[in-house]
Order: structure tokens, then C-alpha cells, then sequence
């Protein structure tokens, strides 16, 4: 008798804490721009690392075995959707050996789900339309609205995993969308006298901020996406660029600006260089850094090249 | 519209009847009375379907008028397509009346349908090969331009803990089961596990499919010693298992297989006993040095039984062949400049260890090669080849390729190589080799 209610002590002793003293979360993104978002909600309760960096474009990420050590050990893997990394992310996760991030398991939460996703494409889709996407244009992060969607997918899943922290998160959620609804005030009323502007961008990478700020995407470097641009449709471009008086492209740090200079050269415009995404350039260190730093480059370049609409 | 085809086909078919075989006026005229028959059952056919899709059509546009945003449920509640049972079916103790036709256009289950796709290999030679006059297998046929895969692959989720993944073969000489394996992807104590018939891992090269080859054919090492084109792939297990440290990727991986690998014309293994299993070992060791570029180690070891000692199916001399492997691989890509420059290079080194009669043949082989990609669209590569033979060791073959590479999009490639090989007896080849590849559906990413 003495000897079982010592070894049980010691079991119990022994045993884990349950709920209270729970380690800390371990999450791992896809991108950097939904490790940003899940920082601001987890706050210290999670450590939070991402798989591509911001500056490289999120298509071709390569897939290597470091990253499977990193999704072996994770307790959430958050990803786009919508088929973004498809051409990376799934032999990762099926080398992982975790069963927590497998697809449909509790610890995969695909972003997208509740967010506003542009560019369905609409009747029969082929790939001589280039690389498109079937379940809608990917690049949905870059509006705030959809920021504080992500943020309450990322609240909710870390709550679901992390009952007893709820509280926490959701307290971090609610303080995360009242910063953003101030800034996105802010924002908009910056962009306000720019309504309607014309640019053109390299890949589709910014239908969701065009659409918040009201600029006007008049064509793309690119013929179609994924495809490099082609002599004819830059000659296009630009003939319709200097038809309606647009001057500035915008071009994701990961692409060649070879192809946009010259455009830019041609009409009198300029080329920016416009991160889509956290981490782009080392000035973008959360989600609200990624909107003043865009915002302040397009305006800056609009008041130089002149307003054109 | 099946009817229709019928239909067109038989005319097609009565009319050249008609012109080969010298039929009397009688018969012609009788035939001409069918022909006639025939695109008048056609012509009514033709209105028949016409009218249907009309009807249809006017069906669709109410519908579209009606409900602006179609939804799934809605086609789902439709009643569900059904089938005439053939006529004598019921009398025969069949089924009678209509029959539910499965996998209709609106069945929800076809979501679970694998992705599939299918990549086509096209191969030409040009130039002059007396030894092989196949450029890219071991037959001894001419074979100047060739089909010379279309890889169809289906690949889905099983259930929550195994995936499934077919990759099947039409090649030249038939179709084959290229791979085809049940991977578990969450067993207890991060095993991955997988059972079926797959290419062994066995170095680097033999576990690539030909389409994700850098080369057009495979190096020389590898026709030698580990099987060609085939390789050591056959049916079995296979475990993998991570081991844990903190300094870099460590993979360890025991495969064991039935014991027949490569082609006939060139066995590697080959098993008359149900004991004399394959057995295959690798290592992979794997770290990142900078951001922009890693290196990938492996040790390989392989050993089965090979036919120099069998007879009719029965294996008296029970010869073994003991294989080594040693290859290392450095990429190099910078992050944000990924999708224009990269570079990769890559080395084998094979050790072949070969009973038969004659005594052990200890033969080795390598290759090096290296590929730089110098615009989005374009790759140069270079391959230094030396082998000697695995029945053979005393003969030694050596050669060396230039390639060129184009992508007109992520889904095709058209790839030059001119290929020189010196074999052991004096003989040499100059070939320019070229490929089409070309691929449609959704074919997943492949391992790195």
C-alpha cells in the first residue's frame, strides 16, 4: 500500500500539468503576411514563424526538407488557400509526419475561408489563360477588412486549441480591429483625393487594395498570369498606357524590372516597387507597417508624376 | 450524341465499302437504298437532337432567369439521371425499368475524385549510335522518334491517415505501373510509411520520374549498374524516419522489396525464392548553408539477387549483387530573384559489387553534372559521365552532354542535348538528342 501511493505521487506528480501551464503555442505560416496577423492576436502565447519571406514571390517557394522539420513539430499550420502554394506546400506536409496540420485536421486552418476573395473566375477555365486560379485570386490579404477576417479565423483556431486562453485572444482580437479601424480611417482618407487613379502592376497581386483605395488597375506587365510579358503586349500596354494617361506600375519586389522601366520610360511614368506583402522590404515589419508603407509610396509617386484619371 | 457517331461511322464505312469491293449493279443498288436508309435515320437523329438541345436550352434560360445564382443544392434535389435497361436484360433475370446511371454530371461524390494528370514525353535522337541504336533504353531497336511516355498519374487523400498515389506509364512497349503506393502519413513515432510498388531510394536519380529528369536520358552510370531507365522499383514496403538533432535534416530509410528490378533485356535483381527479397538503405543528410543556398547528402545501399547464377526460374548459383551509393547535391537560388536564377548541381557515385560465375566484378561509375537557369524561361547544363559495366568490370564507358532547356510555360519544356559517349570496345556515339514534354491536369508538386 505504501509503495502504491508513492509511485501514485509520483505519477502525479510527474504527470503534466493539464490547461494551466500549457506550452506555448507553436505555429507555423505560410507567409509572413499571416505570421504578422497571428501575432497580433497571440501575442506572447504562441511563437509564430514563417515558411516563405515576404520578399519572394509566394508561387515558388522551394520546398525544402528544413521545412519539414519546422511543420514536424508544429501545432497549427496556417496557409493562403486557394490554391497559392499548391505548387510547394503539400509534400511538405505530407513529409511532416504530424498528423495535427494534415488537411482537415484540427491544427490546418486554411485563411481564406471567411475572407473576400476577388476574381472568381466565371465559366470554363483553361490553362491557355495562364496560371490561373480556379478558386479565386489568392492575393486577398491586402485589404484591412480582410485582415481583421484572417484575425478572427487565427483568433478562433488558436481558442479552439487553446481553450483556457480565449479570453486572451479574443481581448488581443478586438484590440487588433479597433487599431485597424482607426488606420484604415487613416488610409482612406489619405487615398480619398486619389479616387479613381489609374496604374497598371505586374502579376494581379493587388485586386483586394484597388479595390479598397479605388484605384483603377488598368492592364498588367504580364500578358497572363504567371506568363513573362511578351513584345506585343508590352507594345499594347503601353499604347494604351499613353492613350489614357497612366503612369505608374506597380511591381512586386520578387519580379525583374527590366520589362517596366522601359514601359515606364516609354510614357513618361514611373516604376515602384510595391511589396504586397510583410517583409517585402525591411521597412514592413507588421500589417499595419505594409499599408503605410504602400500608401505612402503610391501617394508620393502619384504627387510626382501627377495625378491621372 | 454516342448514336450519332455510330451513325456517321457506318456510312463512313458503307462508302468505302462500296468503292474497294467490285459489287455487282445489284448490290450496289441495294447498298445505295441502305445509304439512303441510313442518312435518312441520321438527318431524323440529327433533328431529334437539335430539338433536345434546344428545349433544353430555353430550360436553361428560364432556370438562369428564375434563380440568377444557381446554387449546388438545387442541382443536387434534380432527379437523378437514369438508364434504360437493354432490351432482354429483364427476361434474363436482370433488372427492369430505368437505372440510376452513377457518377452523373451533378454527383456531389465526384469531389472526391483523385487529381488527375497526364505528362507526355517526347523523344527524338539524331545522329549516329551502333551500340544502342534505342538512345534512351536497352532494346536493340531503331528508335528515332519516340512517344516515349505519357505518365498518368491519380493521386488523392484515402482517409484521415494514408494518401494514395498512382503514377501509370504508356510507354513504347505497353503500359506499365510506374508507381503505385498507400503512403501512412501519421503513424505513431513520425514513421512514414509507405507500401505498394515504388522507385527505391536508392541515390538520387533512380528515384525521379523522366519528367523531372535534368537530362533527357539518364546518365551512364545508371544504365550500368542500377538498371537503366526502370531502376530498382518494385513492389514492397518502405520506412522513413526522421532522427532528431539539432544541427540539420536527417532522414534515415529501410525499404524492403520483392526482389525483381530493371528490364529484361538488363536484369538488375531478380528473385526465384520467396525469401530472396531486396533490400534498399539511404541516408539523407540535409542543411541549409545560407538563405539562398543548401546542400543535400545521401549514402545508399542496395542488394538482391541477380541472374547470373539462375537457370529456367531456379537459381543454383545464387549470385548476389551488392550496390553502393554516395550522392550530393548543391542548390542555389536567391530568394527574391527565385523564379529568374538558379543554379544546381549534383553528383553520384556507384559502387557495383557483382557475383558470377567468373568471379566478383567490382565495377564503379559516376556522373556530375550542373544546371544553371540564366532567365525564367531558360537552363544550361552540362554532364560528365564514367562507368564500367556491372558483368564487366574491365570495360569502362565515358561521355558527356550539353543541354539546353526552354519552358514555354510551367506546363511544358523543350529540351537539346548533345550527348558523346566512348564506349569500352572502341565505338563512340555523337547523338543530338531533343524532347517534348508537355503536361495537362493537375499533376502535385514533387518532392525537392
Amino acid at each position: 500500500m505504501k509503495k502504491f501511493l508513492t509511485g501514485l505521487t509520483a505519477a502525479i506528480v510527474l504527470l503534466p500539468l493539464p490547461a494551466f501551464a500549457q506550452a506555448k503555442l507553436n505555429v507555423i505560416t505560410a507567409t509572413e503576411d499571416l505570421a504578422a496577423i497571428a501575432r497580433e492576436v497571440a501575442g506572447d502565447r504562441a511563437s509564430i514563424e514563417s515558411l516563405a519571406r515576404g520578399y519572394q514571390d509566394p508561387h515558388y517557394v522551394e520546398p525544402k526538407p528544413s521545412f519539414i522539420l519546422k511543420l514536424q513539430k508544429a501545432d497549427v499550420l496556417v496557409v493562403v488557400g486557394r490554391e497559392l502554394e499548391i505548387g510547394w506546400l503539400p509534400p511538405l506536409i505530407q513529409q511532416s509526419r504530424n498528423a495535427r496540420i494534415q488537411p482537415g485536421a484540427d491544427g490546418y486552418l486554411d485563411a481564406s475561408l471567411n475572407a473576400e476573395i476577388l476574381e472568381m473566375p466565371q465559366g470554363q477555365i483553361t490553362r491557355a489563360m495562364g496560371d490561373v486560379h480556379p478558386l479565386g485570386n489568392p492575393h486577398y490579404w491586402l485589404d484591412p477588412e480582410n485582415g481583421k477576417r484572417i484575425a478572427k479565423e487565427v483568433a478562433d483556431k488558436f481558442s479552439q486549441l487553446r481553450p483556457n486562453d480565449r479570453a486572451f485572444f479574443e481581448q488581443r482580437l478586438a484590440d487588433f480591429n479597433a487599431r485597424i479601424d482607426a488606420a484604415e480611417k487613416r488610409w482612406l482618407a489619405a487615398m480619398a483625393p486619389y479616387k479613381g487613379m489609374k496604374v497598371v502592376t505586374y502579376h494581379r497581386s493587388f485586386p483586394n487594395f484597388a479595390k479598397r483605395f479605388s484605384l483603377d488597375i488598368m492592364g498588367y506587365v504580364e500578358p497572363r498570369p504567371g506568363i513573362p510579358p511578351t513584345p506585343q503586349h508590352t507594345l499594347d500596354l503601353i499604347n494604351e498606357m499613353k492613350r489614357q494617361g497612366v503612369k505608374l506600375i506597380l511591381v512586386e519586389p520578387y519580379f525583374d524590372l527590366k520589362t517596366p522601366k522601359k514601359i515606364a520610360a516609354d510614357v513618361g511614368g514611373e516604376v515602384l516597387v510595391m511589396p504586397p506583402s510583410v517583409g517585402g522590404v525591411k521597412e514592413v515589419t507588421d500589417f499595419f507597417k505594409l499599408f503605410d508603407y504602400d500608401i505612402n509610396l503610391l501617394i508620393e509617386a502619384i504627387k510626382r508624376v501627377g495625378a491621372s484619371k | 450524341m454516342r448514336v450519332t457517331h455510330f451513325v456517321c461511322a457506318s456510312v463512313v464505312a458503307a462508302v468505302f465499302l462500296t468503292g474497294s469491293s467490285p459489287a455487282s449493279a445489284q448490290d450496289a443498288q441495294a447498298l445505295r437504298q441502305e445509304i439512303d436508309q441510313l442518312r435518312r435515320d441520321f438527318e431524323t437523329l440529327k433533328q431529334q437532337y437539335g430539338d433536345r438541345l434546344t428545349a433544353l436550352e430555353a430550360k436553361l434560360a428560364t432556370a438562369e432567369g428564375a434563380a440568377p445564382a444557381p446554387q449546388p443544392a438545387a442541382a443536387a434535389a434534380a432527379p437523378p439521371a437514369t438508364a434504360q435497361v437493354p432490351p432482354g436484360a429483364e427476361g434474363a433475370g436482370g433488372p427492369s425499368g430505368s437505372l440510376p446511371v452513377y457518377g452523373n454530371v451533378a454527383a456531389g461524390s465526384k469531389v472526391f475524385n483523385p487529381d488527375m494528370a497526364v505528362i507526355g514525353d517526347f523523344l527524338g535522337a539524331i545522329g549516329k549510335n551502333d551500340l544502342h541504336p534505342d538512345p534512351f533504353g536497352p532494346g536493340d531497336r531503331s528508335r528515332t522518334l519516340q512517344m516515349h511516355e505519357s505518365e498518368a498519374s491519380f493521386q488523392a487523400v484515402v482517409d484521415p491517415y494514408a494518401r494514395g498515389d498512382f503514377f501509370i506509364s504508356f510507354g513504347e512497349e505497353g503500359v506499365e505501373l510506374e508507381e503505385g503506393y498507400v503512403t501512412f502519413t501519421s503513424l505513431p513515432g513520425g514513421l512514414l510509411t509507405k507500401v505498394g510498388k515504388m522507385r527505391a531510394a536508392f541515390g538520387k536519380v533512380n528515384a525521379l520520374h523522366n519528367h523531372v529528369l535534368p537530362w533527357t536520358d539518364r546518365p551512364l552510370v545508371t544504365n550500368n549498374l542500377v538498371g537503366g531507365e526502370d531502376g530498382i522499383s518494385d513492389a514492397g514496403f518502405s520506412v522513413a524516419r526522421l532522427i532528431p538533432n539539432p544541427w540539420l535534416f536527417l532522414e534515415a530509410t529501410g525499404q524492403v522489396f520483392r526482389g525483381d528490378s530493371g528490364p529484361d533485356e538488363q536484369p538488375l535483381f531478380r528473385t526465384t525464392k520467396r525469401s530472396e527479397v531486396s533490400y534498399v538503405g539511404h541516408v539523407r543528410a540535409y542543411h541549409d548553408l545560407t538563405e539562398d543556398s543548401n546542400i543535400d547528402v545521401g549514402f545508399s545501399y542496395a542488394r538482391g539477387h541477380n541472374t547470373a547464377g539462375q537457370l529456367d526460374n531456379e537459381d543454383p548459383g545464387r549470385f548476389v549483387t551488392n550496390l553502393y551509393g554516395l550522392d550530393a547535391t548543391v542548390r542555389w537560388r536567391p530568394l527574391q530573384r527565385s523564379i529568374y536564377r538558379s543554379f544546381v548541381g549534383r553528383t553520384e557515385w556507384i559502387w557495383s559489387r557483382r557475383d558470377q560465375q567468373n568471379g566478383l566484378q567490382a565495377s564503379d561509375g559516376m556522373y556530375v553534372s550542373g544546371d544553371y537557369q540564366f532567365a525564367r524561361r531558360w537552363f544550361a547544363g552540362a554532364r560528365y559521365d564514367r562507368s564500367y559495366r556491372a558483368d564487366d568490370a574491365s570495360l569502362l564507358d565515358t561521355g558527356g552532354s550539353l543541354l539546353l532547356t526552354y519552358w514555354p510555360s510551367e506546363f511544358s519544356q523543350v529540351r537539346g542535348q548533345y550527348r558523346r559517349i566512348n564506349y569500352a570496345l572502341g565505338e563512340s556515339a555523337n547523338e543530338l538528342l531533343f524532347q517534348f514534354q508537355f503536361s495537362i491536369g493537375a499533376h502535385g508538386a514533387h518532392p525537392f
